[in-house]
């Protein structure tokens, strides 16, 4: 068994905006078994933030406790990064945000470490509409503790043991929706063409960006009567709406014809085109999306894609009005402005 | 793009680099992993079945297979390939009991061969083996031919190259003709042979007939090989103290450090061409540069300057090159005075010529506007389909390498005439496949990637080996440092082998392969394909390996460039679809089915 990666790269990859190859935001060689979806995920991740032209060190990372929340060892490794408490992740998200609002924070979590034991965390992170991109790499079972059938698995997937999962599965896109956060978008792992550009828009959004990927347990979960398997995935998929991200710097050069195509602007100027389905509705609006989701789900479907987005969204700081400055850059001259600021303001009080 | 077919064993022979380069295929990567593991003599004996003769070749080749080899692309320097052949012949136990025999029976076939060269060496050695009774003829009074007379021992020690001669001489079979100059071939075809082989080399240096002096000083100057021979043979044992030599190729190399070791203090190399355009290997450049000889570009001859009967240097004039539309060159005066410089003597390496004086139109034997004889390409039959020529009498000066291969094939159509049989109707390549797979996530070869940089030969002091010829400049690697050396290999020949049918299009592989070889991607036209993949593959010289069409409706395509054969893909492959299996190519030899 390897225990590293080769180190050389091919000699003609290309560079980045920085000038970095894919290689400045890969990480250690994957433990997961081989085969895994997360690994597919963790690719689409590094390729996101190489082409976005993201420097690594403006990155957090965290996570929680599962396969999914080992994946943060195998990506941008020279980020900064923290396996918090199994569900605990939201917390030290929110944290560590509200000391430096400057990074990116990219929340790794899996469908146990979310529905399960981290449900109550993820509630609240999300109607804080935290600024963060929240990962749940969702397998429908916990694959650590050897396959048992998780709180995302639908009633009725058998996994490899057979046995049907008798209760409700949690559909955590229509939570987080129901929760308000602005950002909700499903991928799968095998379908890295609309993944990346999933990745790169939740990156580029402002305030919660949730995104559900579904992938494949190839160990315990990947029998073909599983709505988690590859086999299933693929042959029950269904997109909202095919879409392309166009990064603020990037000319828009493609013409699109203005019946089929929504563009959807972020709050950094980079802009999301839609192209509609003709018997879709637009996602920006909440129901919409909700209703999208059921009808797909009677029909036995699985709805990918953006599912909801509201560009113009207040996230946490700006709800809790705090400064600008990033907490660990204020010196004491500014924390302590001395007795006559201190005087006025209690003059203002009485 | 069509499927790639993996069952023609052309597909993966390709993909070895080197083996594909070398002129006799020889296993590359079999012999370098044997060395690995420290059993030198089957590494040995893997190169000596395939080259002949393993310890000459890990000396002096001109190794093709270095330029070939992936590590140059994916880093700088190649696999010290050549010096690893040394290695197993340093290293080897005695070989006499695993080397080939020639049979007691005799099959009753006699073949002549002229020469006794590498080229007829081969075919000696292929055919003994089968029983054929073979008279050898040279005019010198020991084999070797070119190897012996134009490579100084101090890069190959005559023990060594006795050595391996003699293995082929005292096989059994061969009746040795030395000091035996064929002066008209019809004598030999005159006596009955089932076949003849020609293997006279390209005899003749090319002189400066025409050039102002060269009569007048025709005492101090010499054409180079001739000189070689001449040091080899101690007629010459001394040269002066300032010593020109015209020419840019290896032999230039040999006669300007031959001369640093008879007296010649001021010796200089001087090229028309530009330096980068010079034919000299690399690294026999590098060797004569490091004894303190210097070389100068852009000088073409204009005149030997003799006074008083002696000659007293040469004069040059300074050129600069041009190039037209079409990349032609020409050499262009740059408008300066001649250049003269002081000489005592002039070595001439600036070409060879082949030369048959012993073979006239009468004999039936036809040559094209060369001078070289018309052959097949494929049996090199000449016009007379039982007369040979191979090395480089067939085609002109090459290598001994090439000479080699053409011993092999030569051995092979001779085989074939005598029984009888169609001579294009020739024995396939051995191929063998060996599945790697040790464990779960193991393999039998070692698949690690090491970033070791190619290690240095050592070398003996300087100064010891000017004073004397005789002294082997080059050490061999010792046996740790070969080691490491061994461990920079590849193993291009574990191949990734992939199985569409068992593929879930997971893409693990992709995501872990470290040189991002490997695609799933829409089909389309080669051209168009190249340039859709993750890094474009523009090294039109290595193929794409192109799967039948997936449950998506997408190909796999693998991009063979850089593929660093560490196995990554299939380790992390869940169902199989990706394995490592060696693949085993022999280029046949006489007698092969």
């Amino acid at each position: 068994m390897s225990y590293e990666r080769p180190k050389f790269r091919h000699p003609e990859a290309q560079k980045n905006k920085l000038g970095y190859t894919r290689k400045a935001y890969e990480g250690a060689i994957s433990t997961l078994c081989a085969g895994c979806g997360h690994d597919s995920i963790v690719s689409s991740i590094i390729t996101a933030f190489f082409e976005m032209s993201i420097e690594p060190h403006k990155v957090a990372k965290l996570s929680g406790i599962g396969c999914s929340s080992k994946t943060p060892a195998y990506f941008l490794g020279r980020s900064h990064g923290f396996n918090s408490v199994h569900g605990r992740m939201p917390s030290v998200a929110t944290g560590a945000n509200m000391a430096n609002k400057d990074l990116i924070y990219l929340g790794v979590s899996g469908d146990g470490d979310t529905a399960s034991i981290g449900m109550g965390q993820f509630a609240h992170v999300v109607r804080r509409n935290l600024n963060m991109i929240y990962i749940v790499m969702n397998n429908g079972c916990y694959g650590l503790t050897k396959g048992q059938d998780s709180a995302t698995a639908d009633k009725g997937s058998k996994s490899r043991k057979g046995a049907p999962v008798s209760f409700e599965s949690i559909d955590l896109c229509e939570l987080a929706i129901l929760l308000g956060a602005d950002f909700v978008a499903r991928g799968f792992s095998g379908d890295k063409k609309q993944l990346l550009p999933m990745l790169k828009a939740a990156i580029s959004h402002k305030g919660m960006a949730f995104v559900d990927v579904i992938s494949p347990c190839v160990t315990f979960n990947n029998a073909p009567t599983s709505t988690k398997s590859y086999s299933w995935v693929r042959d029950h998929m269904e997109a909202t709406a095919t879409f392309d991200f166009i990064p603020l710097q990037q000319e828009i050069l493609t013409e699109y014809d203005h019946g089929s195509t929504i563009p959807v602007s972020l709050h950094d100027g980079s802009v999301i085109t839609l192209h509609k389905r003709e018997d879709k509705e637009i996602i920006t609006n909440k129901k919409d999306a909700i209703n999208s989701l059921e009808e797909a789900k009677a029909r036995d479907q699985i709805l990918t894609g953006i599912l909801y987005l509201k560009p113009d969204s207040e996230d946490f700081h700006d709800i809790n009005q705090t400064t600008d400055t990033p907490l660990n850059q204020l010196t004491e001259k500014e924390l302590c402005p001395g007795d006559e600021v201190l005087q006025a303001f209690n003059d203002s009080m009485r | 793009m069509k499927p790639t077919d993996i069952t023609n064993p052309e597909y993966f022979h390709k993909v070895v680099d080197c083996q594909y380069a070398c002129p006799a295929h020889t296993n590359v990567p079999e012999y370098i992993r044997l060395i690995l593991h420290e059993n030198y003599t089957q590494a040995y004996m893997i190169n000596w079945v395939s080259n002949v003769f393993p310890g000459i070749l890990g000396r002096v080749c001109d190794r093709p297979c270095e330029p070939a080899c992936r590590r140059v692309r994916v880093e700088n320097e190649p696999v010290a390939i050549c010096r690893l052949k040394r290695v197993a012949s340093d290293n080897r136990d005695e070989v006499q009991p695993l080397l080939f025999r020639a049979p007691k029976k005799k099959n009753g076939k006699r073949v002549a061969l002229i020469g006794a060269g590498p080229a007829s060496l081969t075919v000696a050695r292929d055919l003994a083996a089968l029983g054929y009774e073979l008279d050898l003829f040279d005019d010198q009074p020991v084999a070797g031919g070119f190897i012996r007379s134009q490579i100084p021992s101090f890069r190959l020690p005559e023990e060594v190259l006795n050595t391996e001669l003699n293995y082929i001489l005292d096989m059994g079979g061969i009746t040795t003709h030395f000091n035996t100059y064929v002066s008209d071939i019809r004598d030999i075809m005159d006596k009955g042979y089932d076949a003849i082989f020609v293997g006279t080399g390209a005899p003749r240096g090319r002189d400066l007939p025409g050039l102002p002096g060269r009569k007048e000083g025709d005492k101090k100057i010499h054409v180079g090989i001739e000189w070689l021979a001449a040091v080899v043979f101690q007629h010459v044992e001394k040269v002066g103290k300032r010593v020109l030599v015209l020419g840019g190729g290896n032999t230039a190399m040999d006669c300007c450090r031959t001369a640093r070791r008879l007296g010649g203090e001021d010796v200089k190399v001087i090229v028309r061409s530009p330096m980068a355009e010079m034919k000299a290997s690399e690294w026999e450049i590098e060797d004569a540069v490091k004894e303190d000889i210097p070389i100068i570009d852009n000088h073409v001859p204009l005149e030997f300057v003799v006074e008083n009967g002696t000659l007293i240097g040469m004069r040059f004039q300074k050129v600069k090159p041009e190039y037209d539309q079409s990349g032609k060159r020409s050499l262009v005066p740059t408008g300066e005075d001649p250049v003269m410089l002081e000489c005592d003597e002039v070595l001439l390496a600036i070409g060879q010529q082949n030369a048959f004086p012993f073979i006239d139109e009468s004999s039936g034997i036809e040559f094209n506007d060369w001078g070289l004889p018309v052959l097949d390409p494929v049996t090199l039959q000449s016009s007379i389909p039982n007369i040979f020529f191979g090395g480089d009498s067939a085609f002109g000066p090459g290598n001994i390498i090439i000479a080699v291969a053409h011993g092999h094939n030569a051995a092979i159509s001779i085989d074939l005439l005598c029984q009888s049989k169609d001579t294009h109707d020739r024995p396939e390549p051995k191929v063998t496949l060996a599945g790697q797979k040790l464990g779960f996530h193991d393999w039998i070869y070692d698949s690690q990637i090491t970033e070791d940089e190619r290690q240095i030969v050592p070398t003996v002091e300087k100064a010891k080996t000017l004073r004397d010829r005789l002294v082997e400049v080059e050490l061999g690697f010792p046996v740790y440092t070969g080691k490491t050396e061994a461990k920079r290999c590849l193993n291009c020949d574990v191949q990734t082998v992939f199985d569409y049918g068992l593929c879930i299009e997971c893409d693990a592989c992709v995501d872990v392969c470290p040189t991002s070889c490997i695609n799933f991607i829409e089909n389309d036209e080669e051209e168009a394909l190249r340039e859709k993949l993750i890094v474009p593959a523009r090294n039109l010289d290595e193929d794409l390996y192109v799967s039948e069409i997936l449950p998506t409706g997408r190909v796999m395509v693998k991009d063979e460039n850089v593929c660093l054969h560490c196995g990554m893909c299939a380790e992390r492959c869940p169902t199989a679809a990706w394995d490592m299996i060696k693949y085993s190519y022999k280029s046949p030899i006489a007698g092969d089915s």
